[in-house]
């Protein structure tokens, strides 16, 4: 029997008042509050975390940028800025756990805010349902995506940034037994060219933009389906396949929205 | 006894010449900033076995790799010989290193094979630079003729090395055997090449030994003393660098403690933050200049041997963008040998109205990086350019508030809202409302 359920995204603040504490902070990251495409991907985690019966909340209207940008784009004092008002937030809550679907926030929350005093068990949420799928929590039936050809496009934070290459795959390999890889993978693997600040700039005057190298190199895998698992990949990847008109037969989805998929969510 | 006396002699010119290169250098490291502390000596011996000895990252590329592979580790085997070479010179002593029995034939043979394995691969890297077409001896920074003929002058010494080698072991081999002598070490190559030396006089073949070994060990004193002009200095550095690197994960960029001593105070002027007698007071926020560079960049630089990994694999140069990681590490060692040695005289006031941002690196190079570190992962020495990137950007957001437009849009919006687009932080929880499960 399919039964639709509203769910409710629990607010920190709301906790708070109620003496309550999560285990997690789920960290939504400005794509996933303002991004259409993005949205999409934090709706299908919290769906997930929902699911797996995960004791979360979000900042909501408390959360702001963890500063990434601005701070590759060289303005370490708005960085800091953001990091220390940022800091002190977590502070009031006591978080200490606190889970990102953005490689750049995991990158940034992990790596650089522990030289400003802010220091957490930061989870990427691919690390977070690996683990769940390895212990047996969540279970994902095989073929359920109907076997469908997967390629995957490593997001360079996570990838050469943070060395997590194997989560990826082991999802993959469970969601369909038809994955393959780019030429160029994990450590190998091409940008999508929206890092360093690039996805908020015109890219600089060159032959080609990067988004659509890396494109062309997806379809080659001749894939149906080319997941990313980094917002800004998802904004380039999207606007390769439209550039290439072939947005009808190939799509591009993040990982979890896969996983929430097989699950029927 | 007069040998050994132009032996010492000659030596002692080498090593004169080059004391004189180091103390340049290190005058020169003494302008640049500090950068990370040097810790964790366990886990950098663990990188220097990987990265320098193992060779790990020049196997990304694995057969021309491995070729590198085999000339890294003849170096390592046959510097064991040229160490026992110059105690011979110095005290007239004949194999000094003999006593060492089975260990000693097991190096000599080492050494023996290795030195034809290193002359094979020189000749295989001198034909792929002469006549085949590389991408990555291209490129904007590479055009200057001087540096092909940098690389061909020191793949030509090491290949008269190798040949004076063979030629030492070949000679000495044939003679022991015409003389019937004991034959110290074991030549599993070079006895083979001897034979071709069997019509050869005795006296001919001690005048040819003494002319290989004379031009062997002359040669490697010119080489230690060419390589530090020259992009091959990573001979020398590449270890040292690769045990110096930056342990922290590629993602992660360094802080800038000026900074948060500055953000702190503005947050809350009343505190007295306890670091703050510590710092000392900022003479410029990021790089404009060599001497606003750290003495790792420095490093990086002179132990670059401008292979191009970097830029064969970087997203903005594959598309055509001015940015190639790698003539930014070489603008940095050109640039401290021009402005270096005048600022040593001058002291640190000296101003040639140049800088390395704009004279060197033009602002479209740094704004063209994505920081996606595909340039620092393939470095085979562990370079890491995007930092470096990252400091002349800060240096142009915080002290020129220079930036592309779109992203001085992006400054403001992350002030004013919180987020990098205009939206406002009100929304942030849109994405949440009237969210469904479906319970199956």
């Amino acid at each position: 029997m399919m039964e639709r359920h509203k769910i409710d995204v629990p607010v920190m603040s709301d906790l708070y008042t109620r003496g309550e504490r999560p285990d997690y902070l789920f960290w939504v990251g400005c794509a996933g509050a303002f991004d259409d495409r993005y949205k999409r991907v934090a709706q299908a985690f919290a769906k997930i975390l929902t699911y797996l019966k995960v004791n979360y909340a979000v900042l909501g209207i408390e959360e702001s940028c963890t500063g990434d940008p601005a701070r590759r784009a060289g303005n370490e004092m708005l960085y800091q800025m953001q990091a220390l008002k940022n800091i002190e937030l977590f502070k009031t809550y006591g978080i200490d756990k606190i889970i990102t679907i953005c490689p750049h926030c995991y990158n940034i929350l992990k790596n650089e805010y522990p030289d400003l005093g802010g220091i957490y068990e930061v989870i990427n949420y691919l690390q977070f349902l690996e683990k769940y799928i390895n212990e047996g929590k969540l279970v994902i039936q095989p073929h359920s995506l109907d076997d469908a050809r997967i390629t995957y496009h490593d997001p360079c934070y996570l990838g050469r940034g943070n060395d997590i290459y194997t989560e990826p795959r082991t999802i993959l390999h469970r969601l369909t037994g038809n994955f393959v890889e780019m030429e160029r993978h994990k450590s190998f693997a091409l940008c999508c060219g929206a890092g360093g600040a690039q996805m908020f700039k015109e890219a600089e005057k060159g032959n080609k933009e990067v988004y659509l190298e890396r494109t062309e190199e997806a379809l080659k895998t001749e894939a149906s389906i080319i997941a990313t698992a980094c917002p800004f990949c998802m904004t380039m990847i999207t606007d390769g396949l439209k550039y290439k008109n072939r947005e009808e037969d190939v799509k591009n989805y993040d990982l979890v929205e896969l996983i929430a998929l097989s699950l029927q969510l | 006894m007069t040998r050994q006396i132009i032996f010492a002699t000659t030596f002692l010119i080498t090593l004169v010449v080059f004391s004189f290169t180091i103390v340049r250098l290190i005058s020169f490291f003494k302008l640049t900033k500090k950068a990370f502390p040097v810790r964790n000596p366990g886990k950098r011996l663990k990188v220097m076995f990987e990265v320098a000895f193992g060779q790990t990252k020049i196997f990304r590329k694995p057969v021309i790799g491995f070729i590198h592979a085999l000339v890294f580790w003849g170096f390592c085997v046959i510097i064991i010989g040229s160490i026992e070479m110059i105690t011979d010179g110095l005290t007239g002593s004949d194999h000094a290193l003999k006593f060492l029995g089975p260990v000693y034939n097991f190096i000599i043979a080492s050494g023996d094979i290795f030195g034809f394995l290193v002359a094979f691969s020189i000749v295989i890297f001198l034909t792929r630079r002469l006549f085949l077409h590389i991408k990555r001896f291209d490129g904007v920074e590479m055009k200057s003729v001087s540096h092909q003929i940098d690389a061909i002058i020191a793949l030509m010494l090491i290949l008269l090395l190798m040949v004076s080698l063979i030629g030492i072991n070949s000679v000495y081999y044939e003679y022991k055997l015409l003389k019937n002598e004991n034959i110290a070490g074991y030549y599993p190559l070079s006895q083979l090449v001897a034979p071709v030396l069997s019509n050869v006089s005795v006296d001919t073949l001690i005048v040819l030994c003494q002319v290989f070994w004379w031009v062997h060990i002359l040669l490697i004193f010119i080489f230690a003393n060419v390589l530090p002009y020259s992009k091959h200095f990573h001979v020398f550095m590449s270890v040292p660098n690769v045990f110096l690197s930056r342990l922290d994960p590629l993602g992660k960029l360094p802080n800038m403690e000026n900074v948060t001593y500055e953000v702190r105070q503005m947050l809350n002027p009343n505190s007295t933050f306890s670091a703050s007698a510590e710092i000392a007071p900022v003479e410029r926020f990021g790089i404009k200049d060599v001497e606003d560079v750290s003495w790792k960049n420095y490093l990086d630089a002179l132990a670059c041997t401008e292979c191009g990994r970097c830029t064969s694999v970087c997203p903005a140069n594959l598309t055509g963008k001015r940015l190639s990681p790698r003539k930014i590490v070489m603008d940095i060692r050109s640039r401290m040998k021009e402005k270096g040695p005048r600022l040593v005289q001058h002291g640190k006031g000296y101003n040639d109205d140049k800088s390395l941002l704009r004279n060197y690196i033009r602002e479209e190079e740094l704004w063209a990086c994505t920081t996606c570190n595909a340039c620092a992962q393939e470095c085979p020495i562990n370079i890491n350019h995007p930092t470096i990137i990252i400091d002349m950007r800060r240096y142009l957001v915080m002290e020129e508030g220079s930036a592309p437009g779109k992203l001085k849009t992006m400054f403001n919006n992350i002030e004013n809202n919180g987020a990098p687009w205009q939206y406002s932080c009100e929304d942030r929880l849109l994405w949440a409302r009237n969210l469904e499960i479906i319970n199956n």
